[in-house]
């Protein structure tokens, strides 16, 4: 399975070969809603096998038969389903020809995230005189991974290149029934990431850059499948902190992590989709399965810090299986203005001595509404099984709301489950007292926020960090008057 | 240095200072004492620029600017330093994360350079050691889970960091016990010097006896009535407030 530079160069030269192929297809825009015959058509522009088709069809024909879910604390008006395009090829052609014609807000925003000029303009659709080093840093990334034998491709590829390891783990983590978002994004998923480490490897570098350049245009039904084999270690970084305009209003993506004995998998997410305007008009709705399987002795990290969006459905939750297993979710959920979050985790306790640890921190401001919503679940056979959970909220003004939905079902006397939660709010003489020593407003509420989600951030990659702490400054600026 | 002119303030509707003149040169420590609710805090916070107080008449001259018009940031970083009476938490800053952004918008103000990064040591290292302050407590979380006596120290600790121009002490004595009080007043004394002024609020003798100030200053329900030396101090603590009182009622 391990790739050589020279099976990497064939790749990419039967890859160009393909596009040339098939640019008729590519410019093609499917016509909008969704029956079987669409479903079968993605599969066949993406030049699928049958089983492939088939699992999609099992899933669209389950997803018919399903109903929205409406248990969550939030209210949107529902999608209209058959008003959606299913697929839409990635549009090669750039959006703007220079940098000026960019709304200049975005560009304000790039500037104080401290992104680079080259990066600037791919994010934002500008045309790049030379094709900007994604190419060339893909495949030098590609070359240091190919030599400790890890995959890492977009799923598309996989389930060309390596079939029979997509067979065996999509699904078995969120199966394609599991709920009506996983249902709809598995018949219809447009593309993803794969990531396969090998038995005892350790993957030497975050899985960040890579993504980060390559994440434009993934489409509204993203699917991700990470597989860390035995005693493997990896540490995945998804999402941007430069805010993602996108047209699409819905986005349902899945993740499915599988940890195999004594594997580690840190997954760590930065969401900033454009969260509506400040009258809460517009804005993306991001409807998201994430699920993580430790086997033996297996440890999955979820860390997230989520600012974007309209309205948030997210629980990435982890499913402790083998013994000794060990689930972590650490986030950070920012609402304002008119945004709604119901975000959280459920840690579903099957091996004995499991443990698991839950940090939420909640910030809301303007006329948010920000929900934890978690499980602890502790089965029969799950002996010496631990958790503890902690709830933040922090509130600023008195127009948002925050609220904690803890569940907690324990069906093993030996379970030790602990839950601690804390409402606060940014008072005006903590505001006093840093403007006293010299920190003007903004300044201080960043300072506290930062101060409020510390617990977290040190859980994200250094540079990750760096970024996700202006972020927090960035999307509550203005919110106190 | 400082002038406050016919001050007055008043917070819903209800006037608190009711026609205050003091004057500070640098160089000098005024005390300010009286009786609860006298308005003492209230001043410190006026001069400090808490916004919850409307201003009437009066004016505040520092080095004969106006400061009515300036935010409290703006006016710390002129060089009005406050000592709270209740230093707030805030979770998750450690101590010297606070004085490190601190100075540094206060020096961005100024259209300096952030303060490089082995200056901050060094200075944090000199000012911990004056004031007693094991290092271990910087990293902490800025006054949570702090006794009394670590808050007013912290304060004061603060003070010897941004080495203001003039600096209000408010109760900084309550809630220490003896030998704080003798190391947060040794503190004060080293700050002392030729260019600052500091003022005192305080109901007590007891920290006068430390910290010595040049004049006191009685403030009984919004007006200071009476002001004197040091032995004024001496004569409050064996009088009380009443002969004041009545003498203010006449």
């Amino acid at each position: 399975m391990a790739y050589t530079e020279e099976e990497l160069k064939k790749e990419l030269e039967t890859k160009e070969y393909e596009y040339g192929f098939y640019t008729d297809i590519e410019s093609d825009t499917l016509p909008k809603g969704l029956n079987e015959e669409i479903v079968i058509a993605i599969s066949k522009k993406k030049e699928e096998p049958d089983w492939m088709t088939e699992w999609r069809l099992e899933a669209f024909r389950a997803w018919q038969e399903m109903e929205e879910p409406e248990w969550a604390n939030v209210t949107y008006k529902k999608p209209d389903f058959q008003g959606i395009s299913y697929y839409s090829a990635p549009n090669k052609k750039p959006k703007y020809d220079s940098l000026d014609e960019v709304d200049p807000e975005l560009l304000d925003t790039f500037k104080k995230l401290g992104i680079s000029i080259d990066e600037q303009k791919k994010l934002a659709g500008v045309a790049v005189d030379i094709v900007m080093d994604s190419v060339s840093v893909a495949t030098t990334f590609k070359k240091t991974l190919a030599e400790k034998g890890i995959i890492f491709c977009s799923i598309s590829e996989a389930i060309k290149e390596h079939p029979e390891l997509v067979k065996k783990y999509i699904g078995t983590v969120v199966p394609k029934k599991d709920n009506f978002y996983a249902a709809l994004n598995s018949a219809v998923f447009s593309d993803g990431s794969f990531c396969y480490i090998p038995k005892g490897v350790r993957c030497p570098m975050e899985l960040s850059t890579y993504f980060r350049i390559n994440q434009a245009g993934t489409g509204q039904f993203e699917r991700t499948l990470v597989v860390a084999d035995e005693g493997s270690y990896v540490s995945y970084l998804e999402g941007c902190t430069a805010p993602s305009r996108d047209e699409n209003q819905l986005h349902a993506a899945v993740v499915e992590l599988i940890a195999l004995d004594n594997a580690e998998i840190k997954y760590s997410t930065v969401q900033n989709w454009f969260p509506g305007d400040k009258e809460g008009k517009g804005g993306v709705f991001n409807f998201v399965t994430k699920r993580g399987l430790c086997e033996k002795n297996a440890k999955i990290s979820w860390t997230q810090v989520e600012t974007g969006s309209a309205v948030t459905w997210k629980y990435p939750s982890c499913v402790l299986k083998g013994d000794n297993s060990i689930g972590e979710f650490y986030s950070i959920a920012v609402t304002n203005n008119f945004q709604q979050a119901d975000t959280g985790t459920k840690m579903i306790h099957l091996g004995k001595n499991t443990k698991s640890t839950i940090i939420s921190k909640g910030i809301s401001a303007g006329q948010s509404q920000n929900s934890y919503r978690g499980l602890v679940q502790v089965s029969s056979r799950a002996e010496n099984a631990r958790n503890f959970s902690q709830c933040d909220s922090l509130l600023m003004g008195n127009r948002c709301g925050a609220h904690t939905f803890p569940y907690i079902e324990v069906k093993n006397k030996s379970a030790q489950i602990e839950h601690e939660a804390t409402t606060s709010k940014i008072g005006e003489d903590q505001i006093f007292y840093c403007n006293q020593r010299g920190i003007d407003t903004e300044k201080a509420i960043a300072l506290i926020v930062n101060g409020f989600s510390k617990e977290v951030l040190n859980k994200l990659p250094m540079e990750f960090a760096v970024e996700a702490q202006k972020l927090l400054e960035i999307s509550l600026e203005g919110s106190v008057g | 240095m400082l002038e406050i002119k016919n001050l007055h303030a008043s917070v819903e509707d209800k006037e608190i200072l009711k026609g205050i003149d003091l004057k500070v040169n640098a160089g000098e420590v005024h005390a300010i004492m009286g009786p609860n609710g006298s308005g003492k805090s209230t001043l410190a916070e006026v001069i400090a620029g808490q916004e919850e107080f409307e201003v009437g008449e009066g004016t505040i001259l520092l080095d004969g600017e106006d400061l009515e018009e300036l935010s409290p940031e703006e006016r710390a970083h002129k060089g009005v330093f406050l000592s709270f009476q209740y230093p707030v938490e805030i979770p998750g800053v450690s101590v010297t994360n606070f004085m490190k952004t601190a100075i540094n918008e206060s020096r961005k103000a100024q259209g300096l350079e952030e303060m490089p990064a082995n200056e901050m040591l060094k200075k944090i290292r000199e000012k911990s050691e004056l004031l007693e302050i094991d290092r271990k407590f910087l990293s902490r979380s800025l006054n949570e889970g702090f006794s009394g006596g670590e808050k007013k120290r912290n304060e004061i600790f603060q003070m010897a960091m941004l080495e203001p121009k003039l600096a209000i002490l408010d109760e900084t004595d309550s809630g220490l016990d003896i030998d704080a009080l003798r190391i947060v007043a040794n503190g004060v004394n080293k700050l002392r010097s030729k260019d600052n002024a500091i003022i005192v609020i305080t109901h007590y003798q007891r920290l006068l006896d430390y910290i010595v100030p040049d004049f006191v200053h009685v403030l009984y329900n919004g007006k200071i009535v009476k002001s004197g030396t040091k032995e004024l101090a001496l004569e409050l603590e064996e009088k009380g407030y009443d002969w004041l009182k009545q003498e203010a009622a006449v």
